[in-house]
């Protein structure tokens, strides 16, 4: 069987992929950590009162 | 029988894998523009009334100049065919080739959405409010309509770099007034002079593009007495916020004197002859004109703070 044609990425256009990568992974980080301290600082511990 | 015909991928029309850095993404956001943003929407939140938390105050400002970048971002997407050609705007990433228009338009709108919704979820359904009304009157109204089609392009949409101090006032408050109000309008007089000293010496780019800007519709003489009866207004509302006892005499004089020094490099435009082709006055208006937005909200920020730890 013929071997499938694929993409070789260079080694260019490997490092902006990987850089992107990165860089949507810490915008990420970032989005949960600003939900997580805006949720502390505007709820507080009563975030955790609530009905059952 | 084969159900896939066979084709080499070399022969796809076009076929390109995107060699963009983080950093060209970060060039859509229009840096630039972006800083401006952020400074007056802070003083907007600072100088309103009431307490908002530091942290949310961040997010605020985070969220709101995201949704700037955002529709910076849309803007470039719409305008690659133009900018491709103006000396101005040939280096963007899309003309460069570094990002492609697809690549751009759903960084603008993911950003956009995402900022509206923080700083909606957050802060202040207001606010986000404000903000997703100014990114779509940035990308839709100015960009997609106005642009093209008016000489009066500028004039209505740079209400869309003025919302910003409002929507900073309304994260505290929650509400539009009168001050949010003259702040706004601080910066949407301040804008047809200031891109309009731009047009001036940079008519040549703007026409061959086939921009209806103010210079190439209207001709340069109305242009600059245009110019002029905006910096006359322009000095006026800069007094406004002392009038309507939002800051101290001292803001007032400041303002005066910014005003003041506007309305004379307006004058000089005014004043400069036809043959003047590298155009001086046009450029020192242009260059003031940045100094006098920030120098305005800067004291303006300042006169508040001082009167606050004063007590006043």
């Amino acid at each position: 069987m013929e071997p499938l044609e694929t993409v070789e990425l260079t080694e260019q256009q490997k490092k902006a992929r990987r850089r992107r990568s990165v860089a949507i992974a810490l915008a990420l980080v970032a989005l949960v950590v600003i939900f997580y301290v805006a949720t502390l600082t505007k709820f507080g511990p009563e975030i955790l009162v609530r009905p059952m | 029988m084969a159900l896939v015909e066979k084709h080499s991928l070399t022969d796809a029309p076009e076929f390109r894998v995107s060699e963009a850095m983080p950093g060209d993404f970060l060039a859509l956001l229009k840096p630039r523009v972006m800083s401006l943003v952020i400074f007056t929407a802070f003083v907007g939140l600072a100088t309103a009334p009431g307490a908002i938390d530091p942290v949310l105050a961040l997010i605020a400002i985070l969220a709101i100049a995201v949704g700037a970048g955002a529709s910076g971002a849309l803007n470039m997407w719409y305008d690659a065919d133009i900018d491709a050609v103006m000396s101005r705007t040939a280096k963007r990433p899309i003309p460069a080739g570094k990002v492609t228009p697809d690549q751009a338009l759903a960084f603008g709108i993911v950003l956009s959405v995402l900022s509206v919704m923080t700083l909606g979820l957050l802060v202040d359904p207001l606010a986000g409010a404000l903000l997703a009304f100014t990114i779509f009157f940035y990308a839709v109204v100015y960009t997609m309509w106005l642009k093209r089609s008016t000489p009066q392009n500028i004039v209505i949409g740079g209400a869309a770099g003025a919302f910003p101090p409002m929507i900073g006032w309304a994260a505290v408050t929650g509400s539009v007034s009168l001050e949010s109000l003259v702040l706004f309008l601080i910066i949407f007089l301040w804008t047809p002079p200031h891109f309009w000293a731009l047009a001036l010496f940079k008519s040549q780019d703007y026409g061959s593009v086939g921009i209806p800007m103010m210079p190439n519709v209207a001709g340069e003489a109305s242009t600059k007495r245009q110019i002029f009866a905006y910096s006359l207004l322009v000095a006026a509302i800069g007094v406004a916020p002392w009038l309507i006892g939002m800051t101290s005499a001292v803001y007032g004089v400041v303002a005066l004197a910014l005003g003041a020094a506007f309305v004379w490099y307006a004058w000089k435009v005014l004043k400069m002859p036809e043959s003047d082709r590298a155009m001086g006055p046009a450029k020192a208006l242009f260059g003031y004109s940045l100094v006098y937005l920030f120098a305005i909200f800067a004291v303006l920020l300042a006169d508040v703070a001082i009167g606050r730890l004063m007590g006043l």
